[in-house]
């Protein structure tokens, strides 16, 4: 019997290629997960053990004192408790009330034709591009005079306001893949449009409706600018604004503040694990904002 | 589905009502302010923007320390500078690793973790940064001094020349994940057919990678140009944190320029909206032209 050992040298090549290949991706999100590990294991030790690297094991004691410590504000930190509730009071309203409001919008752009439709949607696609500097000088000073300022419901409507264009954008492409056979016989049987709307359209439109949700709380959760510029009431301030301000006090208190950072970041770490999928979906339709 | 009815216009009006309020009059408004001198309100024209540029304490563009090749040289070659260091390698890491991820066993769970820096706040990216770049409890410096270059131990943020680029790789870090999401999707939409006829014509991996991969992406790369220049123009909570533009304002960028400009000190909305006028030309001038290359291609 012939061995063929140009096939055996081939397989060899390949499974060592293969072996490489592993390694180097393996190796590569390693280090692009290192800066995770360190805040994770700071933040479960106490600081004395940390303080020159959580890489040293000479001395080791799991402890959750951290986490209770910011969460109340024990070590001269500003407390996170009531930061964290304060941020979902406007996550959740900035979330929900933009999809309301995006979702008659798109449907209006995908389903009826009437003049300046084109001239109007055109203008929302680059309205995505607008940092958000360009509107706060005059959104400061309106908030202000409608005594919105410093308030939870002023911020709600400035993220509702700013969510739109995007979400407007998402809906209506994804509207105009739904098949218009079904409305049209509501339609005859005396349907009104907005029955038809809520009974028919949203109700098929789930998917891309959690990819709103989830886009849309993440980034409300994680914004600072708005929250930064305005709430000033100590008290009042959200959870994105309570890092920094501890990051000033604690200086170098790398097992308090990794604690902190986990706590503001595991919400919407939360709602990207629940939505994964649905999540990069609306990421990579190319309607992510940033 | 043809009506003849107001109901596509009463759809329109919450939307059209918000967005008038908090986003088209607030942008117009903003240019007109940039023409306004502080406290009086008188116009003056372009001084603002003049005053900005070149006449500040820091400058958008301080001519003199380009020349010596110091910081700060002014958040707007600063803004510049972090999107020729942080496109390309941003891209480069995002497309290699959706690569290899791709046939890598684990690498859906290892995706999932470095998208990680995605969904994390960008005020804890910042902390994370000062955490990685400590003298004494930081990485960075750790690996340095065990690789021998020891002598290059120290806090990289405190000193004008690293201050900026150490925000930057940080940047690179967190925003990574993003371009590897989006070229994944991109490799799915690649036919498998055209690898199996790249098999059978013999090509290897790294022919069929250079004429296959690559260019089925063109699209999908530029999806993520015009996202990742986007981001990078805006970036504000990362500097806030990690640097406070400092040291003497060699890490300032616009957006955090424009905000210290109008709500921390000098208190000036005209120069502050002259500032944001500039920003605004940059992210809306390229978003204008990606979307014009997009509709040709």
């Amino acid at each position: 019997m012939k061995v063929d050992f140009s096939s055996f040298a081939k397989t060899l090549r390949t499974r060592k290629l293969t072996i490489v290949v592993h390694a180097i991706a393996w190796g590569i999100a390693f280090i692009w997960i290192i800066p995770f590990l360190g805040v994770f294991m700071s933040s479960i030790r106490p600081y004395e053990e940390v303080q020159f690297g959580w890489w040293n094991f000479q001395s080791f004691h799991l402890t959750l004192e951290s986490f209770s410590d910011v969460w109340v504000g024990k070590t001269s930190s500003f407390p996170l408790n009531s930061a964290m509730m304060s941020s979902l009071i406007v996550t959740i309203p900035s979330t929900f009330i933009p999809i309301g409001v995006a979702a008659l919008a798109a449907y209006s752009f995908a389903r009826f034709s009437f003049r300046t439709k084109d001239m109007l949607f055109l203008i929302i696609f680059l309205l995505q591009a607008i940092p958000q500097q360009m509107v706060i000088i005059p959104v400061y000073t309106l908030m202000n005079n409608l005594s919105l300022l410093n308030t939870y419901m002023g911020l709600i409507l400035l993220h509702t306001a700013f969510g739109l264009p995007w979400q407007i954008l998402f809906l209506r492409n994804f509207f105009s893949t739904l098949p218009v056979e079904v409305e049209e016989a509501a339609r005859v049987d005396g349907a009104s449009y907005f029955k038809i709307f809520y009974k028919i359209v949203l109700p098929m439109s789930l998917p891309a409706l959690a990819s709103i949700v989830a886009l849309q709380f993440v980034w409300v959760w994680n914004d600072f600018f708005f929250a930064l510029t305005m709430i000033q009431t100590p008290s009042m301030r959200l959870a994105t604004q309570i890092i920094p301000a501890n990051v000033g006090r604690l200086e170098k208190n790398w097992s308090l503040l990794s604690a902190a950072s986990i706590i503001v970041t595991i919400v919407p770490v939360a709602i990207y694990a629940a939505l994964q999928r649905y999540y990069v979906r609306g990421i990579t339709a190319g309607a992510v904002k940033g | 589905m043809k009506g003849r009815t107001i109901t596509p216009i009463l759809f329109l009006i919450p939307a059209f009502f918000l967005l008038m309020l908090f986003v088209f009059y607030p942008i117009v408004d903003t240019i007109y302010i940039s023409f306004l001198k502080k406290g009086t309100g008188d116009f003056i024209g372009l001084q603002n923007y003049r005053h900005v540029l070149f006449g500040a304490v820091y400058p958008l563009v301080n001519t003199r320390n380009i020349v010596l090749g110091e910081f700060p040289m002014g958040s707007l070659i600063h803004n510049i500078l972090w999107i020729a260091i942080h496109l390309p390698l941003t891209m480069f890491f995002g497309l290699l690793l959706a690569v290899l991820l791709r046939d890598v066993k684990g690498g859906a769970i290892l995706k999932s973790i470095i998208f990680l820096g995605m969904v994390t706040p960008l005020v804890v990216g910042g902390v994370l940064l000062r955490f990685m770049l400590d003298v004494d409890a930081g990485v960075a410096n750790v690996v340095l001094r065990d690789i021998g270059l020891g002598s290059f131990v120290r806090d990289w943020r405190a000193f004008p020349d690293t201050a900026l680029i150490s925000v930057i790789l940080g940047s690179v870090w967190i925003w990574t994940g993003f371009c590897m999401i989006v070229y994944s999707a991109g490799l799915q939409g690649i036919p498998v057919e055209l690898y199996e006829a790249a098999k059978i014509d013999g090509a290897s991996r790294w022919k069929t990678f250079w004429r296959i991969t690559v260019p089925m992406l063109k699209s999908t790369t530029l999806v993520v140009v015009t996202m990742t220049v986007l981001w990078e123009l805006k970036v504000f909570d990362m500097v806030f944190v990690a640097t406070q533009g400092g040291p003497g304002g060699a890490s300032r960028v616009l957006a955090y320029d424009m905000w210290l400009e109008g709500f921390y000190t000098p208190y000036n909305f005209g120069t502050a909206a002259a500032m944001a006028v500039f920003l605004t030309i940059l992210t809306f001038g390229f978003a204008a032209y990606m979307v014009s290359r997009m509709s040709k291609s």
